[in-house]
C-alpha cells in the first residue's frame, strides 16, 4: 500500500474536544506515548460551543452545595436510569478538575472575594457552574489545547478514522485518511479511547457541527462493544429559529439563568402553567421568587424557565401546536425585560452574555438587549452511546475506552446543562488514566495487513461508482426523516414508519458515488460518514420502539406516562452474530447502601 | 427567489482560478450557506472548512470580495449581490484546496511560546485568588477563536513573508494574555524581542479591524506589551540595579 502511513502510539485518542484532550493529557502524565487524532483543526471541535459552564460542587457561591447535592440533582435529572457509580464519580471529582483547569491557565469569571464565580443553571440545586461569561466551552477547550501540546502528544489534524482493527478480543489499532491528501494511516495502539461526541447529524435541526455524525458510537459497535440507552436524545429547548439559515444554533441556557423567560404570543410565561410533581418544591410559586433566585438569593427557589431540558422542550411544543408560539414557529425568550428590574440592563446583558448579544445582533439583526428572541427545540446531545464501565470507562471490547458524549452513562434519560463539560473532564481523565494502565500492562498487536487493504479498499469505493447518488442527497434524506419520524414527540407507527425507510437509505447509502480527486474531497467524507448516521439512527429507533413510555429526552405520544418498570434497566444495542442489530434489557444493578441514603435524605 | 451568483476560487496548490457558481438566495442566508449549497447541487468535491456556524470556532475563515472574514458571520444581506461575491481562501497561508489552506505554522509557532507556569497557590485547598477587575484583560484575550484572520491581513506575514521572524498578532494576543494573567509567573519578554520579531509590528491596526471576536489587538494587546518588551530591555535604572543585585551578570 504506497500510500500507506503507519504510526506507533501506546494510546490512540479519536477525538480531540475536551474529552479527547482531557484523556490524552492523563494518558501522556502516564507515561506512555499518545496519539491524538482530530477530524477537524486542533481546537475547533464542538466542545468550543459550549457556553452555559462546567457543573462542580465546589459550593463558592452557596456553601449550602456539595458532590452529594449534585450527585442526586444528576439522578432526579436524569430520572434515575443513570450509571449511578458514574454519577457519584462525577460529582466528588469535578471540582478538582475545574481546578485544576485553573491551575493550567483558564480564566474564569470571579467572586467578589477572587474565587471561581459559579452561576445558576438548570435542574442544578445551587448555583454551582464555573463559566467564563458565555464562552466557557472556548475557555476550556483552548486551556486544554495549550496545555497539551507541552505534553508530548503527537496531534493528528484533520484525520477521520473510519475503522478499528482487533485480534481476538482486544482492539489493537484504527485505520484513518486525512483530509488534505486522501491518504490512509494505520494506527497501531495497545489501547484506544473513543472521545468522537455525538451523534446530532442525524438530525435536520441540530446544533452539531458536521462532525457529529455518530462516528465513536458506529466504530465501537462494529468492534463489539454495545451501545446504551440509544433512544434518550437531548433537544435543547432553545435554538435559534430564524432566519432558516440558523435554525438550530444553540441559545445558552444562561439567558435564563440570568433571569430570561420564556413567552407565548399572548406573553403568559407558560412555564408556571406545568411542574412536574418531583420538581415542585424546588420551584418558585411566583415570578418575583424566580426574579430573586436569578440574582444570587439563596431563600428563593428557581424559576420554571430553569427546570431540565426536556421538560422545558415539550412545553414550548406544546405552546407551539396550541398556535400560541411565535411568528416563526417557537415561542419568545426575553432577557430584555430585567431592564425593568435593575439599572444599565444592556450593559449587563452585553457583559453577561457577549456571544448571544453577538450572535443575534449579526445573524438575525435582533439586539437582545431590546426585544425578545425567537427560539426552539435543537437536536443538541445524546445521552444514550457507547456502554462502559464506570471507573474505568473500558467498553466491552478489552482495550476500547470511551468518555464524553460518545459514552454512555452518566446522564441518565437527560443530561442536565452543565454536566457535560464536567463530564469531559472527569471521565476524560479517566479514561486517560486506564487506557495508559492497560497499554502498560499488554503488548502491542499488529493488525491484519490483510484486513487493513480490505478496509482501504471499501473506503475508496464510492470513487469507483460512476452513476450513483450524491452522498449529500442521501444524508439530506436520513436528517429530514429522523427529525420527522423520530425527533422529539415518538409514536409507534412513525418510528417503524422510519426503520423501513432506513433500509431503503441503507441501500442508497451503498451506492452513493463521488466525483473528484481524494484531496480536500467533503463528497467522498459525506459518503464515508453517511454509514456511521445510518448505524445510530437504527440504534436509536430500535431502542426507541422498545422504550414503551415518555421519560427523560424520550417523549412518546402513544405512552405519555413513565412506568416503573421501564427505570429497572438499560437499553443495550448488540451487533449479533448474523450482524443484525439487536436489542437487550441490562437490569440496572442495586445502588449501594450508602448512595441509597443519599438519594433519600436529598428527596 | 432570486439567485445570485458566488466567484469561488477553485483548484489545488496555487493552481486555481475563480470559477461562478449561481445559487439561490433566502432570507437570513450567509456566506457559509450559498457555499454549502453550492457544494450539494453543483460541485460536490468543493472544498472548505467550517464546523460551528456561529462564529465560535474560527475554521471558516476566508476572503469574501477581497475582505478576510468568517464566512458563517458574513450575511448575504449586506454585500452587494448585483455583482459575483467573490470567495477565495486566506493568502497568507500556503494553498491547499479550493478554499482550504494549511494553517499548521501556526500551531508550531505557538509550542515555541513559554507556557503558562502559575506561581503558588494563594489558598491551602491549591486555589488562587483574583479580582475580576484582573481578569477582564486577559479574558478580552482568550476570547480569540484562532480563525487566523488577523494573521492574514498582517502585512509582515502577507506581504513580506517574514514567518520564520514574526509570529503575528495571534500569538501576540496570545503571549498577552500569558504575560497579563495574574498567577502567571514566567518572563516572555526577552524572547518576544530576540525570537518572536515584536518590533516588527508597526501597529497599522490592520488585524483589529478583521478581528471577528472585536479584540482590540494592537490597543490592548500589543502597544502594551510592546511597553514591557522596551522597559525591560531598555531600562537604564532597572539594569542598574540588576547589574548591583546581580540578577543581570555583568560585562
Amino acid at each position: 500500500m504506497a500510500d500507506l502511513k503507519t504510526y506507533d502510539h501506546d494510546v490512540l485518542v479519536i477525538g480531540a474536544g475536551g474529552a479527547g484532550l482531557r484523556a490524552a493529557i492523563e494518558a501522556a502524565a502516564g507515561g506512555v506515548s499518545v496519539g491524538l487524532v482530530c477530524k477537524s483543526l486542533l481546537g475547533k471541535a464542538h466542545t468550543v460551543m459550549a457556553e452555559g459552564g462546567m457543573a462542580a460542587a465546589m459550593g463558592n457561591v452557596d456553601d449550602r452545595d456539595n458532590w452529594k447535592v449534585h450527585f442526586t440533582d444528576t439522578l432526579r435529572g436524569g430520572q434515575y436510569v443513570n450509571n449511578w457509580r458514574m454519577a457519584e464519580l462525577h460529582a466528588r471529582e469535578a471540582p478538582d478538575r475545574v481546578k485544576e483547569l485553573e491551575a493550567w491557565g483558564a480564566l474564569f469569571d470571579r467572586t467578589k472575594d477572587g474565587r471561581i464565580l459559579q452561576r445558576n443553571f438548570g435542574g442544578h440545586r445551587y448555583p454551582r457552574l464555573a463559566h467564563v461569561g458565555d464562552r466557557t466551552g472556548l475557555e476550556m477547550i483552548r486551556t486544554l489545547q495549550d496545555h497539551g501540546v507541552h505534553q508530548g502528544i503527537d496531534v493528528h489534524m484533520e484525520v477521520t478514522v473510519t475503522t478499528l482493527f482487533k485480534r481476538g478480543d482486544r482492539v489493537v489499532g484504527a485505520l484513518g485518511y486525512d483530509r488534505h491528501h486522501g491518504d490512509f494511516h494505520l494506527f497501531r495502539a495497545r489501547a484506544v479511547v473513543l472521545a468522537t461526541g455525538g451523534i446530532g447529524r442525524a438530525y435536520q435541526i441540530t446544533s452539531n457541527s458536521w462532525e457529529y455524525s455518530g462516528d465513536g458510537q458506529a466504530l465501537a459497535y462494529q468492534a463489539g462493544a454495545s451501545l446504551m440507552d440509544m433512544e434518550f436524545i437531548q433537544f435543547h429547548p432553545t435554538g435559534m429559529v430564524w432566519p432558516p439559515s440558523v435554525k438550530g444554533i444553540l441559545v445558552t441556557e444562561g439567558v435564563r439563568g440570568e433571569g430570561g423567560v420564556l413567552l407565548n404570543n399572548k406573553g403568559e410565561r407558560f412555564m408556571f402553567n406545568d411542574i412536574p410533581d418531583n420538581y415542585k418544591a424546588q420551584t418558585a410559586d411566583t415570578p418575583e421568587e424566580g426574579w430573586r433566585y436569578t440574582q444570587g438569593d439563596k431563600n428563593a427557589r428557581r424559576p420554571p424557565e430553569l427546570l431540565t431540558r426536556d421538560h422545558v422542550a415539550r412545553c414550548i411544543m406544546r405552546e407551539v401546536k396550541a398556535g400560541r408560539g411565535s411568528p416563526h414557529g417557537g415561542v419568545f425568550l426575553d432577557i430584555a425585560w430585567i431592564k425593568e428590574k435593575i439599572k444599565n440592563a444592556p450593559e449587563h446583558i452585553r457583559k453577561k452574555l457577549p456571544s448571544m448579544y453577538h450572535q443575534f445582533k449579526q445573524l438575525a439583526d435582533i439586539d437582545i438587549t431590546a426585544v425578545p428572541m425567537e427560539i426552539g427545540p435543537t437536536t443538541h446531545y445524546v445521552m444514550g452511546g457507547i456502554r462502559v464501565e464506570g471507573d474505568s470507562q473500558m467498553s466491552a471490547v478489552p482495550g476500547l475506552f470511551a468518555a464524553g458524549e460518545a459514552a454512555a452513562g452518566l446522564h441518565g434519560a437527560n443530561r442536565l446543562g452543565g454536566n457535560s463539560l464536567s463530564d469531559l473532564l472527569v471521565f476524560g481523565k479517566r479514561a486517560g488514566e486506564y487506557a495508559a494502565r492497560f497499554a502498560r500492562e499488554n503488548a502491542a498487536i499488529a493488525p491484519d495487513s490483510g484486513e487493513v487493504a480490505e478496509k482501504i479498499k471499501t473506503a475508496l469505493e464510492p470513487f469507483d461508482r460512476k452513476s450513483g447518488e450524491s452522498p449529500y442527497k442521501v444524508q439530506h434524506d436520513l436528517q429530514k426523516m429522523m427529525q420527522e419520524l423520530v425527533g422529539i414527540v415518538r409514536k409507534e407507527d412513525e418510528m417503524l414508519h422510519a426503520a423501513e425507510g432506513l433500509k431503503a437509505l441503507k441501500a442508497r447509502a451503498a451506492n452513493v458515488s463521488v466525483t473528484g480527486s481524494r484531496e480536500y474531497n467533503p463528497g467522498w467524507h459525506t459518503a464515508i460518514e453517511i454509514q456511521n448516521l445510518i448505524t445510530v439512527s437504527e440504534a436509536v429507533i430500535l431502542s426507541a420502539v422498545a422504550r414503551k413510555e415518555s421519560r427523560g429526552g424520550h417523549f412518546r405520544e402513544d405512552y405519555q406516562d413513565k412506568k416503573a418498570e421501564f427505570g429497572t434497566f438499560n437499553h443495550l444495542v448488540d451487533q449479533a452474530a448474523d450482524g443484525t442489530m439487536e436489542l437487550t434489557q441490562k437490569p440496572i444493578p442495586p445502588m449501594t447502601a450508602e448512595l441509597k441514603l443519599i438519594v433519600e435524605e436529598m428527596k | 427567489m432570486a439567485k445570485a451568483t458566488f466567484s469561488i476560487w477553485r483548484g489545488e496548490a496555487n493552481q486555481g482560478r475563480f470559477t461562478d457558481y449561481q445559487t439561490e438566495v433566502t432570507e437570513g442566508m450567509v456566506v457559509l450557506d450559498a457555499v454549502h449549497q453550492i457544494q450539494a447541487e453543483d460541485a460536490t468535491d468543493l472544498a472548505c472548512r467550517w464546523n460551528c456556524k456561529a462564529g465560535k470556532c474560527g475554521s471558516c475563515s476566508a476572503e469574501i470580495n477581497g475582505q478576510p472574514r468568517l464566512m458563517c458571520m458574513t450575511r448575504l444581506n449586506t454585500l452587494d449581490l448585483s455583482q459575483p461575491v467573490t470567495v477565495e481562501p486566506m493568502r497568507a497561508f500556503p494553498h491547499m484546496k479550493d478554499l482550504v489552506t494549511d494553517v499548521s505554522w501556526n500551531y508550531e509557532v505557538k509550542k515555541k511560546i513559554k507556557k503558562f507556569t502559575p506561581r503558588k497557590p494563594d489558598a491551602a485547598d491549591g486555589t488562587w485568588r483574583m479580582q475580576q477587575d484582573d481578569v477582564d484583560r486577559p479574558q478580552e484575550f482568550r476570547k480569540c477563536i484562532e480563525c487566523f484572520l488577523c494573521q492574514d491581513v498582517c502585512h509582515v506575514l502577507r506581504d513580506h513573508q517574514l514567518h520564520d521572524q514574526f509570529i503575528g498578532p495571534r500569538f501576540l494576543v496570545y503571549a498577552a494574555n500569558l504575560e497579563m494573567n495574574p498567577i502567571d509567573a514566567e518572563n516572555r519578554l526577552d524572547e518576544l524581542r530576540r525570537l518572536h520579531g515584536i518590533g516588527y509590528c508597526n501597529i497599522t491596526k490592520c488585524c483589529t479591524n478583521v478581528c471577528p471576536e472585536e479584540i482590540k489587538i494592537t490597543d490592548n494587546a500589543i502597544i502594551p506589551l510592546k511597553e514591557r518588551v522596551v522597559d525591560h530591555a531598555f531600562d537604564p535604572l532597572a539594569k542598574i540595579i540588576g547589574l548591583v543585585t546581580g540578577r543581570i551578570p555583568g560585562p
